[in-house]
């Protein structure tokens, strides 16, 4: 069984660098990327009832979308360049995704990149580097 | 679009001009005028007084009758199933991997969003100033009953619903009435499709409208003293640019204010209850002691009883099949789950949130006693005498609020406001749902209604209460009448997914996530 890397992508240039900074190591360890686009999603929040009326046709929109613009774009990239690489596009809270598909599927370690917001920042609008610092259950790499 | 705003804010300018008190008076006796006869057929009473001591008006039996034959049938399925609705609004049976679906918080707060509002707050000062403290009893037992209700209704409107290829849905009352009966087999399932659109178009603009906008009015002018027509027309022209301009964010907005407002309205209740705790068992024995026996109040137990089940029907919409359509839209393979997030709904609303209303108004001593007998002083109205003589309604909530923080009518009106404002947002889709399922859809007719719907709101501000909240009432009940007869029939149907999901619960075939 090859190994597996986390990656969470969002189609971010800080994104863009984690993976690059992934694929390097995967491709000198013969290992496979499993490739996390989360869709930011609260089922807490509130929406009007016209929202919910259109919020599955709205989910397909979203859904198409990121397939299209984010994903298929890195796929097709790294395929060529003959890395493994598996798609997971999900609905939820981005940390708490990387975390259950790391375990999930017994990867060996989770790579983000970070925007470089101030600690401040941070804090106040919550840090998807922070949160998995705190919880994931394999190492993290943070790529800066 | 800025023109038909513009034109639009000329014709209320005109109306509510130099004269507008004039004005006001007109439209409020000829509002009167023209729906008294509805009003009259709804509350028509039946010849009881021999029996009882006082003419029942059928509808309010109608009501008590239908949530008490829903709760027996489906044997108390709202103390049976509060638990597993519980769960299911925390996610616990969700699979994840329909997140990003409209989750059953999401539809429950909705839903809530468009029942708690002014009838918790005005409704209730009305059936207390009218029916005394034990209208509270009559109006928490007709949540807990009413709890049926919601749930029979909101089964039936996501099995019912029609789902187009673009992913939207439409369901409500309209729909399995006509769709279901036809299952049935049973006649006129079309008729009464019609006949409900037709009354939850008066109802979007009486109690979802109108009533609204007279509370929000009168709340403004007794406390910031702005005149009900300003109100009227700046509260229009929000609802013309939301509803008919399509900004959205406004409405975005509210919505995700009014829930923080709701949990802010009970927790000042609870602050005044605990700093008047030693009387609170004093104002439940009140509350029992105006239910069982003689208060002094005009029709005695029974007028208690009447104003207790007719305020609360209004408040959390059992029955009427209003929340249905809200309740519809959420995607998930088991109907009846649905059904039973919606039967919180009455709970959240009536006995909690009624119930502070009730308790806040009671315990800060609004109401007067006469000292020598015990009995409510009643004034020429009819109505129970209260302290500052304030108008029954939101007033007399506020008046109970300000006796014990000088700056809750000030937070009361704010919230009454935006109570207001979301309240009407929602009923104008329900109203719009009716409209549309009536004459189809397509932008014109769509704009007719909206255009209606703005106009009402205007009318609403400057009427008078009475007129007001009768026709709300005859509205709501109508759509109650309809609905209900529609809910004996397909009873059955829902009967049997109630028995093969609880099974299917208890041998675990439904999976707990969480």
């Amino acid at each position: 069984m090859s190994e597996k890397f986390v990656v969470g992508y969002d189609g971010s240039e800080s994104a863009r660098r984690a993976l690059d900074f992934a694929t390097e190591r995967a491709r000198a360890q013969q290992a496979s990327i499993l490739l996390v686009h989360v869709l930011e999603w609260s089922p807490y929040s509130f929406l009007s009832a016209e929202e919910i009326q259109e919020r599955h046709k709205r989910r397909r929109e979203e859904m198409e979308r990121a397939e299209a613009a984010v994903i298929t774009p890195v796929i097709e990239v790294l395929t060529r360049e003959g890395v493994s690489v598996t798609p997971f596009l999900r609905y939820g809270k981005t940390a708490e995704i990387l975390c259950d598909i790391a375990r999930d599927e017994s990867a060996l370690q989770i790579f983000i990149g970070r925007e470089g917001h101030s600690a401040l920042e941070a804090r106040i609008f919550g840090s998807v580097a922070v949160a998995l610092v705190q919880t994931a259950p394999v190492p993290c790499t943070i790529v800066p | 679009m800025i023109r038909n705003i513009f034109v639009l804010v000329a014709i209320c300018a005109l109306a509510a001009g130099p004269a507008q008190a004039s004005v006001a008076e007109t439209i409020d006796s000829i509002f009167a005028a023209s729906t008294g006869w509805f009003v009259d057929l709804i509350f028509a009473t039946l010849p009881t007084a021999g029996l009882i001591g006082v003419d029942l008006p059928w509808i309010v039996g109608w009501l008590v009758i239908g949530a008490s034959v829903f709760t027996v049938y489906f044997g108390f399925v709202q103390v049976r199933a509060f638990r597993h609705a519980l769960d299911l609004v925390r996610g616990r049976y969700s699979d994840p991997k329909d997140a990003g679906e409209v989750s059953h918080f999401q539809a429950l707060a909705t839903a809530l969003s468009g029942t708690v509002g002014l009838g918790n707050i005005a409704g209730v000062a009305v059936a207390v100033s009218i029916g005394g403290a034990g209208a509270t009893f009559w109006m928490i037992l007709a949540g807990l009953l009413g709890m049926a209700s919601k749930f029979t209704e909101c089964t039936l409107g996501v099995k019912y619903r029609n789902e187009y290829a673009d992913g939207t849905v439409s369901g409500g009352p309209m729909y399995y009435l006509k769709k279901g009966f036809a299952e049935r087999g049973l006649p006129l399932g079309g008729f009464m499709a019609v006949m409900f659109s037709i009354f939850c178009v008066l109802g979007a603009l009486g109690g979802g409208n109108m009533f609204q906008a007279n509370q929000a009015a009168s709340q403004v002018q007794s406390v910031l003293g702005i005149p009900t027509w300003v109100t009227g027309l700046v509260l229009s022209v929000i609802v013309f640019v939301v509803i008919v301009g399509g900004i959205k964010s406004i409405a975005r907005v509210t919505e995700k204010v009014v829930p923080f407002m709701g949990i802010g309205y009970v927790a000042v209740a609870l602050m005044i209850l605990i700093m008047n705790a030693d009387m609170i068992l004093w104002a439940f024995g009140e509350i029992f002691r105006g239910a069982f026996t003689d208060s002094g109040i005009v029709g005695g137990i029974v007028g208690a009883i009447i104003q207790g089940f007719r305020r609360a029907a209004f408040s959390n919409e059992a029955g009427i099949g209003s929340a249905a359509i809200a309740h519809s839209a959420v995607r998930t393979k088991e109907p009846i789950t649905e059904g039973f997030v919606s039967l919180l709904e009455p709970f959240i609303d009536t006995v909690i949130v009624c119930t502070m209303t009730a308790l806040v108004i009671v315990i800060t001593r609004q109401l007067m006693i006469d000292a020598e007998t015990g009995l409510y002083m009643i004034n020429e109205a009819g109505r129970i005498a209260t302290v500052g003589d304030v108008a029954p309604g939101v007033p007399l909530t506020s008046a109970a609020f300000g006796s014990a923080f000088s700056w809750a009518p000030y937070a009361l009106s704010l919230a009454v406001f935006l109570f207001a404002f979301s309240t009407m947002i929602t009923w104008s889709y329900y109203g719009m749902k009716s409209w549309t399922y009536m004459f189809g859809e397509g932008k014109k007719k769509e704009l007719t209604f909206k255009i209606i719907f703005c106009v009402f709101v205007f009318i609403g501000a400057v009427s008078s209460l009475g007129a007001v909240l009768d026709f709300s009432d005859a509205a709501l009940f109508a759509m109650a009448v309809v609905n209900i007869i529609g809910l004996y029939l397909l009873m059955p149907i829902v009967k049997r997914e109630l028995e093969s999901y609880m099974k299917r619960l208890k041998s675990g075939e439904i999976k707990r996530f969480h």
